[in-house]
């Protein structure tokens, strides 16, 4: 579990976040919300080490990251995986070998045992057959997909996507978050998720921090969203008509009631 | 940013390179890759513009030293002294800082706008050890070595222009380039060689590792990279001349 304790940073003059706290949980894909320049990829380099807060707790199962010595940072950093915005993949690299690099790097075994491996997580994200091919010449969607092999080569117990979906067409988004959560299930990794797809939200949103110009405006599930009262989220979730309209016809599948009437207690 | 910002940001940068690495191998496996990169991806320009050196040098000497009691040997020497002292080791570094140092450059930058240096980071690697330090030390092996290989491609170029053109004799040019022999110009030449190649290398790892912002400020900062390398090469030379040379 990732727990983070009224955390506050700033650029110059600006303050990008305000006091956050918030639980990212084990087994569950964790998203962070947010309009542009909301501070959520802000928040996400904090809580990758990238970035160090002016002031507040980032504590990985207790242990406080900002207080960590560098060689404690290191071993921290090896439990953790990301998948960026841009896949960040090294070019110069074949997709056996960007995979095969973290192994390389942090492990002793036998070049069979670490291509081994490296099939064995190809396998697991679908993807055949391109071991050899390099990142140029592979579709937006298949890049993602060699991120996240890479992520979790070495079984990280935390797991951080950028904007998994940024670029990827509909249909090719919902594979990848849809693996984006067996695999949490499966390896029980703490996964959080920083994106604006909506889609993703409603799918896959098991904990949901709802960033608004760097405060925590809103925590809660998908299920919650549907029933949230608060302005702000709503105006961003359900910007459209179509949106609405969806909201809309979710809330009556779940309660038999049309919007405006009472909400749950939960929400 | 202003001149001593960038001052103590590249001795930050340059000092983060020296930690422990994660895995010796990597590194090693590394640093000779670079070698590959920076000493056989320039060594055809620096043949080409070392033989043109040499050549122009003869032909330009023997034109200027019109006297007749002037020993043709002397042409030779002039060429030995200013291929060794000056031109093999300015004027192919100024030509590295374009070929190797923009490569630097632009390498690295296009790795941070692209995410690469933050994955790297966030596996727990250092990536100033692991992305400069080879980059470095490669430069500091390589560029000696072809600054040598230079000179000799260099001599080679100018008797052989002073055979072909018959403005002098090979024995004599070989003659002209043992006479007065002095061992310790060539440790300018290394002395220049080593210096620049840090200079070369140290300077483009810091603008490329350093970029913020897209596509175009990669161009830029490997222009910059270029720019200042090359200003530094020519004041370093003048002060490594006026230290080691200066009567």
């Amino acid at each position: 579990m990732i727990k983070l304790q009224n955390i506050k940073k700033s650029f110059g003059e600006r303050t990008v976040l305000h006091d956050i706290s918030a639980e990212f949980l084990p087994g569950k894909c964790n998203l962070i919300i947010g309009t542009s320049g909301s501070g959520k990829t802000v928040l996400m380099k904090l809580l990758v080490g990238l970035f160090t807060p002016d002031s507040g707790q980032i504590l990985y199962h207790g242990d406080d990251m900002v207080q960590m010595s560098r060689e404690e940072r290191k071993e921290l950093r090896q439990q953790i995986g990301m998948l960026f915005q841009g896949s960040a993949l090294f070019d110069s690299m074949t997709v056996e070998q960007n995979v095969m690099f973290p192994l390389d790097m942090f492990t002793k075994d036998s070049y069979a045992t670490k291509l081994k491996r490296v099939n064995e997580v190809l396998d697991r994200v679908n993807l055949k057959d391109t071991n050899k091919k390099y990142p140029a010449e592979i579709s937006g969607g298949m890049k993602k997909r060699v991120g996240i092999a890479r992520a979790i080569v070495l079984n990280p117990q935390y797991l951080f996507c950028d904007e998994p979906n940024s670029g990827l067409d509909p249909q090719t988004s919902m594979v990848i978050d849809k693996l984006i959560k067996d695999l949490t299930v499966e390896f029980n990794t703490t996964t959080i998720i920083n994106t604006h797809d909506m889609n993703s939200v409603m799918e896959i949103g098991d904990n949901i921090l709802y960033m608004y110009q760097g405060y925590k405006q809103w925590t809660g599930t998908k299920e919650d969203i549907i029933f949230s009262t608060d302005e702000k989220l709503n105006s961003f979730i359900f910007a459209s008509e179509f949106l609405q309209d969806a909201k809309n016809m979710r809330m009556l599948e779940m309660t038999g009631k049309y919007p405006g009437q009472t909400p749950p207690t939960n929400a | 940013m202003p001149l001593f910002e960038h001052l103590g940001s590249y001795i930050i940068t340059m000092k983060g390179m020296f930690a422990r690495p994660e895995n010796e191998k990597m590194y090693w496996k590394e640093f000779m890759h670079q070698c590959v990169e920076i000493g056989i991806g320039s060594l055809p320009i620096v043949l080409i513009i070392s033989m043109f050196l040499g050549m122009v040098m003869t032909v330009q000497t023997a034109y200027q030293l019109v006297a007749n009691f002037i020993p043709l040997s002397t042409i030779a020497v002039v060429v030995r002294d200013s291929m060794l002292l000056e031109l093999s080791p300015t004027v192919i570094c100024v030509v590295l800082a374009g070929v190797v140092g923009s490569k630097i450059a632009s390498e690295l930058g296009n790795m941070r706008i692209s995410e690469q240096i933050d994955a790297l980071e966030i596996m727990g690697i250092n990536t100033k050890t692991y992305l400069i330090l080879p980059k470095v030390l490669a430069s500091l092996i390589v560029v000696p070595m072809l600054i040598t290989l230079s000179i000799v491609i260099s001599l080679w170029g100018g008797r052989f222009v002073g055979e072909a053109a018959g403005i002098i004799n090979s024995t004599i040019f070989d003659e002209g380039l043992l006479r007065d022999f002095n061992p310790f110009n060539v440790t300018v030449a290394m002395v220049k060689a080593v210096t620049f190649a840090l200079l070369i290398s140290s300077i483009s790892a810091y603008f490329g590792y350093n970029v913020k912002g897209g596509a175009l400020e990669i161009g830029r900062s490997s222009t910059l990279a270029v720019v200042v390398s090359c200003i530094l090469i020519l004041l370093a030379d003048y002060v490594i001349t006026l230290i080691l040379l200066n009567p």
